[in-house]
Parts: C-alpha cells; sequence; structure tokens
C-alpha cells in the first residue's frame, strides 16, 4: 500500500519536477519567441511599406505648390520692339527678360549694379520671360501697358521658400545668397512673393529646369506604348491560351512551348531590352524611342503573364459546359468561343489587368531603347520618340538639383495611383463576377 | 454568337497589320491605301458570303451545311489572307531587291568590296533618297543612284497597290463562286482559325529564339575580340580605356560578377528569413482578421514598381546607412551595396513570401495533426515537421527568388552605380552585371565597339544563369508538389 503511494507519487514528479517544468517553459518560451520571430517580420514589411509611401507623399506633396512673384510689369515698347514694328517674327525676338528684370527692380530698388541685377534674375525662373513673351503674341496690344503678372519664380527660390533649403546653414553652402534670403523674406511679407497651387506638374512637358518640369509628354508616352502593348499581349496570349488548354495535343512540341512560357516568365526584364535594341531597332529597323518599340518588347514580357492567367481561367471553367455544348452539336471551336471563353472572360480581364500594371511600371527593357532620351515634345503617334512615366522618374532622379526630387514625387505618386487604380479594378472584377462551380 | 466570331475574324486582320508594322521602313502611302482597299473588301466578302449563302438557302437555312455567317466569314478570309500575305512577303523583301537593282546600275568602281563601306554606301543611298543630307556634297553617281531608287520604289509601291487589289477582289470573286449549299464553310473557317491560334503560341517560341539569337550573335562577335577565358576571369573591368589599345585587359567581369553576388547575398539575408516568417506566421498562427490585413500589405508590397525601390534606396536608406555608419565610425560608400541589397531585400519579401506560402500550404494536415498527438508545440512542429517536409518547395522558391535578384536593374542602377570595385565589404560601392547593360546602351549605339558588344556578354551569363536557376527551381517545385498530390 505505501510502496504504491510512494511509486505514484514517484511517477508524477517526473512530470511536476524542477526540471520537467523548467523545460516546459522553455518550450513555452520559445513558441513565444518563433511567433513573435513572424510578426516582426510582417511588421517589418508593414513598416517598410508605411516609411516608403510616406517618403513618397511627403517629398511630392510640395510639387503642387509653386512660388510666383506677383508683380506689375510694364510691356515696355524700346525692349519689345524697339522698331515699333508689330510682326510677330520682331516680336518674338524682344527683350523680355527685361521686362522680367525691371518689374522685379521696381519692387528690390536696392538691387543695383550688374551684380545686384544678376542677383534678382536668379530669383525668376527663364520660364517668366517666355510668359511674357506668350502674352504680347497672342496680345500685341499690350505693348506700353502696364499688368500685373504672376511669374513663376526659380528652383532655388522655390525651395527656399517651401522649407528644403535650409536657412541656418551659412551662405557659401547655400543655394540662396543671404541678400536674396532677406529680399524673399520681404517680398513674402508684402505678398508679392506667394506659394499657389498649381497643376504644372501634370499638365506641362519635359524641361531641363525644375521649376518647369512636367510629366505630360511621359503620361502620354506611357498610354501610347500601353495601348501597343495591350493590342498585341492580349489577342496573342488569349490565342496561345486558347490553344494550348483547349485543342493542343498532349506530346513533346507542346511540353517544349509549356516549359518555355513558363521560363519566359522569368527572364530578366532587361534581357528583353536587350532583344529590343538588337532584334527591333538594329534588325528590322524600327524607329527608336518609339512607343511602337517600347509596346513590343513590354507585350513580348506581358506574353508568358496573360497565357498563364488564362490558361487558369480556362481551366476553372467546368468541363460539364463543353459537354453540354458539344452534346447539342456545337463544334469543339463553337464550344470554345461560344461558351468557354466568355465565362473565363473575367479572369482573363484579371489576369490582363495586373499583366499591364506591371508592365506599366517597367523601366529596365525601355532604356535600352532609347526611352531616355529628352523630349520636350508631346509624342503625337507611335514612331515619335517618346518617354513613359517610370523612365521620367529614373531621369528626374538622376538630375542633382534641390527641385527635381518634389518632381520625382509627385510622378511616383501619379505611377502609383494610376496601379492602385488597376489593381482595385482588378479587383473589383474578381469579386463581381468571380463564380464558384 | 455571330459577333463574337465576327470578332474573331477582325482579330486576325489586326494582327496581321501588326506585323506588317514591324517589317515597315518608310511611310508609303500606297501601303496604308491597300490596307484599307483589303479591309474593305474583307467586310464587303462577308455581307456577299453570306448574302450568297442566304440566296442559295432560299429560305431553308437548313439545306446548308454550315449557317450564312461562316460563308460570310470564308468569302472575306479569302479576299483579305492572301493579299495580306503578299503585303508582308513584298514589304520584307521590297528594300533588299530594289538595293540590289541599284547598285548593279552603279559604276562598278565606285562599290566597295569592304562589307562596312558597303552597308555605309548603302545608308547614304537611303538618306539621299529619303531627302536627308549628311551636309556633304554627294557623288554624282550616288545622287543618280538615289534618284533610280526612288523611282523603283515608287513603281514597286503602285505594282504593290495594284497586285494586292487584285488579289483580294479574285480571293474574293472565286471563294464566292465556290459558295453551294454543301460547302463546308465552318470547317474551313475553323481550319484556318486554328492556324492562327497555333501561330499565336509559338510566339513565346519566337520570343526565347530571338532573345537567344541576338544575344549569342552579338556576344560571339564580342569574343573575337575579347576572348571568353579573359571576360570570365580577368579581374579588371574598365571600358572606357577600351578604346585605347588595351581591349583585352579592360573586359575581366569578376567584378562585375562579385558585385552581382555580394548585392544577391544582401537581398536575401533580408527577404528569405523575413519572407519565410511571414508566410508561416500567415498560413499557420494568423487569425483570418491579420490575414486580411498582411495579405494585402505584401500584395502592394510585390506591386509597387522597382524605379519607386531605386528612388527610395537613393533618397532614404543609403543617406540612413550612411548617418548610421558615420556614427559608428565606419567609412560608407554614398552607394553603398548594403542600401541597395537592403531594399532590393524588401521587394523581394513579397514573392518568397508567397510562394512560401504556397509550400507550406501543400504540406499535409495529417502530418501536423500527428505532431501535435505526440505533444509537440506549434512551433515545434512547425520547425521539425511543416519546414523539413516543405524544404524542396522552399528551396526551389528561394532560387526563384535569387534569379529575380540577380536580374533586378532599376534598384542598383539608382543606388549601386559603376564603380567596378573587387570586394566583398558591403558598404563599399560595387556594381552589377544589369547596371553595366543598362548604363552602357542607351538605344543609338551602333554595334562595332567592344564596350557596346560587351554589354551582350554579360547579357548572355545574365540569361544563362537565370535560365538555369528557373528551371531547376521550376522542376524542383514541380516534384514537390507531385509528392502530396
Amino acid at each position: 500500500m505505501t510502496d504504491l503511494a510512494q511509486e505514484t507519487v514517484l511517477r508524477r514528479s517526473v512530470y511536476k519536477s524542477e526540471a520537467f517544468e523548467a523545460q516546459l517553459r522553455r518550450r513555452y518560451r520559445a513558441e513565444r519567441r518563433f511567433q513573435l520571430a513572424g510578426i516582426a517580420s510582417i511588421a517589418f514589411a508593414a513598416v517598410m511599406l508605411v516609411v516608403l509611401l510616406t517618403t513618397i507623399v511627403l517629398n511630392g506633396y510640395t510639387a503642387f505648390w509653386q512660388s510666383r512673384f506677383d508683380v506689375e510689369v510694364f510691356f515696355d515698347p524700346e525692349a519689345i520692339t524697339p522698331s515699333g514694328s508689330r510682326e510677330p517674327a520682331v516680336l518674338s525676338a524682344g527683350d523680355y527678360p527685361a521686362l522680367v528684370r525691371e518689374a522685379l527692380l521696381a519692387e528690390l530698388p536696392e538691387a543695383t549694379g550688374r551684380d545686384g541685377r544678376r542677383a534678382v534674375m536668379e530669383m525668376v525662373s527663364s520660364a517668366a520671360a517666355y510668359r511674357l513673351r506668350d502674352m504680347v503674341l497672342a496680345h500685341p496690344e499690350l505693348i506700353g501697358t502696364r499688368l500685373k503678372v504672376s511669374l513663376l519664380a526659380s528652383d532655388n527660390t522655390d525651395q527656399f521658400v517651401k522649407g528644403h533649403i535650409p536657412r541656418a546653414v551659412s551662405e557659401d553652402k547655400r543655394k540662396v545668397s543671404d541678400r536674396q534670403v532677406e529680399w524673399i523674406d520681404r517680398l513674402t511679407a508684402r505678398g508679392v512673393l506667394a506659394s499657389h497651387f498649381s497643376l504644372d506638374v501634370l499638365t506641362q512637358s519635359n524641361s531641363r529646369q525644375p521649376e518647369q518640369a512636367g510629366m505630360w509628354g511621359a503620361v502620354i508616352g506611357s498610354v501610347m506604348t500601353m495601348l501597343v502593348t495591350l493590342g498585341m499581349a492580349v489577342p496573342i496570349g488569349v490565342a496561345a491560351a486558347v490553344y494550348l488548354e483547349e485543342f493542343a495535343p498532349k506530346n513533346r512540341w507542346t511540353d517544349i512551348i509549356e516549359v518555355n512560357i513558363n521560363n519566359l516568365a522569368a527572364v530578366p526584364s532587361i534581357v528583353f531590352g536587350l532583344l529590343g535594341l538588337s532584334m527591333f531597332l538594329d534588325f528590322f529597323g524600327m524607329p527608336r524611342s518609339s512607343a511602337l518599340v517600347g509596346g513590343v518588347v513590354l507585350a513580348l514580357m506581358t506574353l508568358p503573364t496573360i497565357i498563364i492567367a488564362s490558361r487558369a481561367a480556362l481551366k476553372a471553367v467546368p468541363p460539364s459546359i463543353r459537354e453540354a455544348a458539344l452534346g447539342i452539336g456545337a463544334s469543339p471551336l463553337q464550344v470554345v468561343i461560344h461558351h468557354v471563353l466568355p465565362l473565363a472572360a473575367p479572369g482573363v480581364l484579371t489576369g490582363t489587368i495586373l499583366g499591364l500594371a506591371r508592365a506599366l511600371g517597367e523601366t529596365a527593357p525601355l532604356l535600352l531603347i532609347g526611352m531616355v532620351a529628352f523630349i520636350v515634345d508631346v509624342p503625337g503617334s507611335l514612331s515619335d520618340p517618346s518617354t513613359v512615366l517610370p523612365v521620367q522618374i529614373f531621369m528626374w532622379a538622376d538630375s542633382p538639383e534641390r527641385g527635381w526630387i518634389e518632381r520625382t514625387s509627385a510622378a511616383i505618386m501619379l505611377l502609383l495611383a494610376f496601379l492602385i487604380v488597376m489593381n482595385a479594378v482588378a479587383v473589383y472584377l474578381r469579386k463581381r463576377f468571380e463564380r464558384r462551380w | 454568337m455571330l459577333s463574337g466570331l465576327f470578332l474573331i475574324g477582325e482579330r486576325e486582320h489586326m494582327l496581321s497589320d501588326l506585323f506588317f508594322f514591324i517589317g515597315e521602313h518608310g511611310q508609303p502611302m500606297q501601303t496604308t491605301m491597300l490596307l484599307t482597299v483589303i479591309a474593305v473588301l474583307t467586310v464587303v466578302g462577308y455581307f456577299l458570303g453570306r448574302g450568297r449563302a442566304v440566296a442559295i438557302a432560299g429560305g431553308r437555312l437548313s439545306t446548308l451545311h454550315s449557317v450564312p455567317p461562316y460563308h460570310g466569314f470564308f468569302v472575306a478570309l479569302w479576299a483579305g489572307v492572301p493579299a495580306l500575305l503578299l503585303l508582308a512577303v513584298w514589304v520584307s523583301c521590297e528594300g533588299p531587291v530594289i538595293m540590289s537593282l541599284v547598285l548593279a546600275q552603279l559604276p562598278a568602281a565606285l562599290i566597295p568590296t569592304d562589307h562596312q563601306a558597303l552597308t555605309l554606301l548603302q545608308t547614304d543611298i537611303l538618306n539621299l533618297a529619303a531627302g536627308v543630307s549628311n551636309g556633304r556634297e554627294p557623288d554624282p553617281a550616288v545622287a543618280d543612284a538615289a534618284g533610280l531608287y526612288n523611282t523603283l520604289h515608287m513603281v514597286a509601291e503602285s505594282c504593290l497597290l495594284a497586285l494586292g487589289s487584285a488579289l483580294a477582289v479574285a480571293g474574293l470573286t472565286l471563294a464566292r463562286r465556290q459558295i453551294r449549299g454543301d460547302l463546308r464553310a465552318r470547317n474551313r473557317v475553323e481550319a484556318a482559325l486554328n492556324v492562327l491560334l497555333i501561330l499565336c503560341s509559338l510566339v513565346a517560341i519566337l520570343t526565347t529564339v530571338g532573345i537567344v539569337l541576338s544575344l549569342l550573335f552579338q556576344a560571339i562577335q564580342f569574343f573575337t575580340m575579347v576572348p571568353l577565358t579573359d571576360f570570365l576571369f580577368g579581374l579588371h573591368w574598365n571600358p572606357q580605356t577600351a578604346f585605347s589599345g588595351d581591349v583585352k585587359g579592360s573586359f575581366g567581369a569578376v567584378p562585375i560578377f562579385t558585385g552581382t553576388l555580394l548585392i544577391t547575398v544582401i537581398a536575401m539575408v533580408v527577404a528569405v528569413p523575413i519572407g519565410l516568417m511571414s508566410a508561416v506566421y500567415m498560413s499557420e498562427y494568423a487569425a483570418p482578421t491579420v490575414r486580411s490585413v498582411a495579405k494585402p500589405v505584401l500584395e502592394i508590397l510585390a506591386g509597387i514598381p522597382t524605379v519607386v525601390y531605386g528612388f527610395f534606396a537613393a533618397l532614404t536608406m543609403a543617406p540612413v546607412i550612411r548617418d548610421v555608419g558615420t556614427a559608428l565610425g565606419l567609412e560608407v560608400s554614398s552607394q553603398s551595396a548594403l542600401a541597395a541589397g537592403v531594399v532590393m531585400g524588401i521587394m523581394i519579401i513579397p514573392f518568397v513570401s508567397s510562394l512560401s506560402d504556397d509550400v507550406i500550404n501543400a504540406v499535409p494536415q495529417a502530418l501536423r495533426d500527428g505532431s501535435y498527438g505526440l505533444g509537440a508545440t506549434r512551433s515545434e512542429t512547425i520547425r521539425e515537421i511543416v519546414l523539413p517536409a516543405a524544404l524542396p518547395g522552399i528551396v526551389g522558391a528561394v532560387m526563384l527568388a535569387i534569379s529575380r535578384a540577380i536580374g533586378e536593374t532599376m534598384i542598383v542602377a539608382m543606388a549601386a552605380g559603376l564603380a567596378a570595385n573587387l570586394t566583398a565589404n558591403p558598404l563599399a560601392a560595387v556594381t552589377t552585371v544589369t547596371v553595366q547593360i543598362a548604363a552602357t546602351i542607351r538605344g543609338d549605339q551602333e554595334f562595332n565597339s567592344p564596350k557596346t558588344l560587351s554589354v551582350f556578354g554579360l547579357g548572355l551569363v545574365l540569361f544563362i544563369v537565370t535560365l538555369i536557376l528557373n528551371v531547376i527551381a521550376l522542376r524542383v517545385v514541380q516534384k514537390y508538389r507531385e509528392k502530396y498530390d
């Protein structure tokens, strides 16, 4: 009796012993550590996403505000047309920077001498003189009158007003001199210099001067490139998917095609750029830097994605649909075109949108086919030199002036907005039309 | 039903147009006109064919083998396809044929024997013909040749217009005449569509062939200038000096390969543990609400364009790393491999995570239940049972991620720089294969300098390495899936 009781106590003690409990605690601690590591991983990803998006937005939103001088400009006949002629050729050759200078000097009478005048002119963008010229060309009757005009400030002035060029550093390390700082402060206090909301960053075309640069040309280039990609990748991709999924016999050839498509999907995008360069530009002699070549290269790159997505969508259509259609006498092709494809269309569309979203953000292959050229004109046709939004971002990010950071960030905001809309449409389509059989 | 078929019929012409554009050199008016003629005749053919079928049936459509629209498509195909084929062949052959005719007219003394000079002469003639002056006063014989080229070109274009239209009309008429009640129009149209489908699925193969050929062709040219062994094992990469004679010693790609490797390793050190742990947490622990937040976060991360990551690396990550390094007393380059590698790792996290998620979910629940039954905790089950069982799939996923990292261009182009340093120090500046390619080529090169051609040598290495990684990885993942199916 006592033996038995003692044995029970002994046996229980194995599981209640210090050593065992310590081991159990250790195991539970390990469990918690493991779980925490998982949470930390996801948190890291989430934090990085938030940091990335915040940096972009914080750097970019100021691009939608631009500093301008609201000054009274005297359209001096002497400077515009010394001969008095009203010919457009004469008018466009006028000394408009002088008008800008006089208007600003009227606000800043103490700026004298060559240095003073140059310091004043540094504060205003070269676009200001062009603006006055365009006004005169459109309305020659302005000559000899006075008018309140809003003149674009230069990049450095603009960045200083926005606080991106710090006030506290010494003059030789600052792009704005102490004298200019004083002027900026005074003009701001008088309301002459002020930041205005502006969509120029979207609606203007590219420029070498950050304060004048906009992304409209790149947006149009992107749209045209995407149209080419869409027009080429979708018909070919869907047709290939239909053949491989519905008609292809299972033999070595179709196996090769399948393996090939899977591998093509993982080929680095820059290799497609090399293909475009030596095949399309060099061998076929297609126009350089054009949306046509860019679109074709991106189409070849997107093709595997669309084929794989379309095949998945076709596979999801249950065989009973096909059998029913065959049963009432449809030919195999009629089965596919009249029944299977329409049912698979939402899936195909979703895959297409996601593939296009990837193509829209793609940069590397387009660099190689010369879409990095500096292009001011908005492209008018598929064979015109053009650039696209991601390449524009790359080029702007490469430029040294402080103003490019906000322009680049603003362009990224636009690109991300496009991508978010496309993805949202894809998600909506999937939710709206997805059918579980 | 009809509209669907009609769309397919139209799509065929759209494709042909595209292929036609690829072969186009100038902007010949006549080609556009011919395309319009063909398009109109195709549409007309459709209605004529359908109308004739309806007339033959005389109100009893059941006497026809195929419904009238198929007769329409039959005629439309005959009107459009032969003419378009002629157009494609003509456009691709016209230039060389005319050029050889023009060269035959030139005095023999003017024709150089050397291939490169011949190409130059042909370019001159083409430029003169197009009215582009190169600033020099052209040789009168060459100017005449350019005139002749233009004349022949005009004649050829007019011939093409006439022949093409005639072919379209002939196709239409003959096909229309063939229409009878027992014409198997549907089978004929479907056979044509079948051919089209096969051609489309061959485009992927053609792309691969095109990539291999274009890389090989130029790379072989490069390796005739720089020996393969010098390229693969040389320690100095300095293409800028290649013009001053020392071609052999300037193209040692080892610093580039080690730079690529360094950045890839850094990226993997970030991406693999974090991606794997997020996948484990999401598939084994996370409540549905957590999942519904975490999954979109990773998807957004995956959808951000690489150029944005590059901007982030250069603008935010690099200064942070430099400041931290300087505070610790380390010397950090402003284009450190670390900044590029870490940001690339962040980019690849969702890739690793979604692939591992699939793999972990494929491990049968019975294995987990068995482990729990023996008293294992969740983390013990995952570490001792689930991950070992999923190991082949995870290895495949990591290999795909490595291939992705090696091929990534924009992050390194914006954050890593061009200095080809042979170093394993993550705080120093290194360069990668992709950066070298992107920095050398801007679309306006002639393929004759070793510097330009070296890019294709690098591209070939890049293609082969990623291809091997992908083939092995895809096979491993496939084998793994089959094991638990």
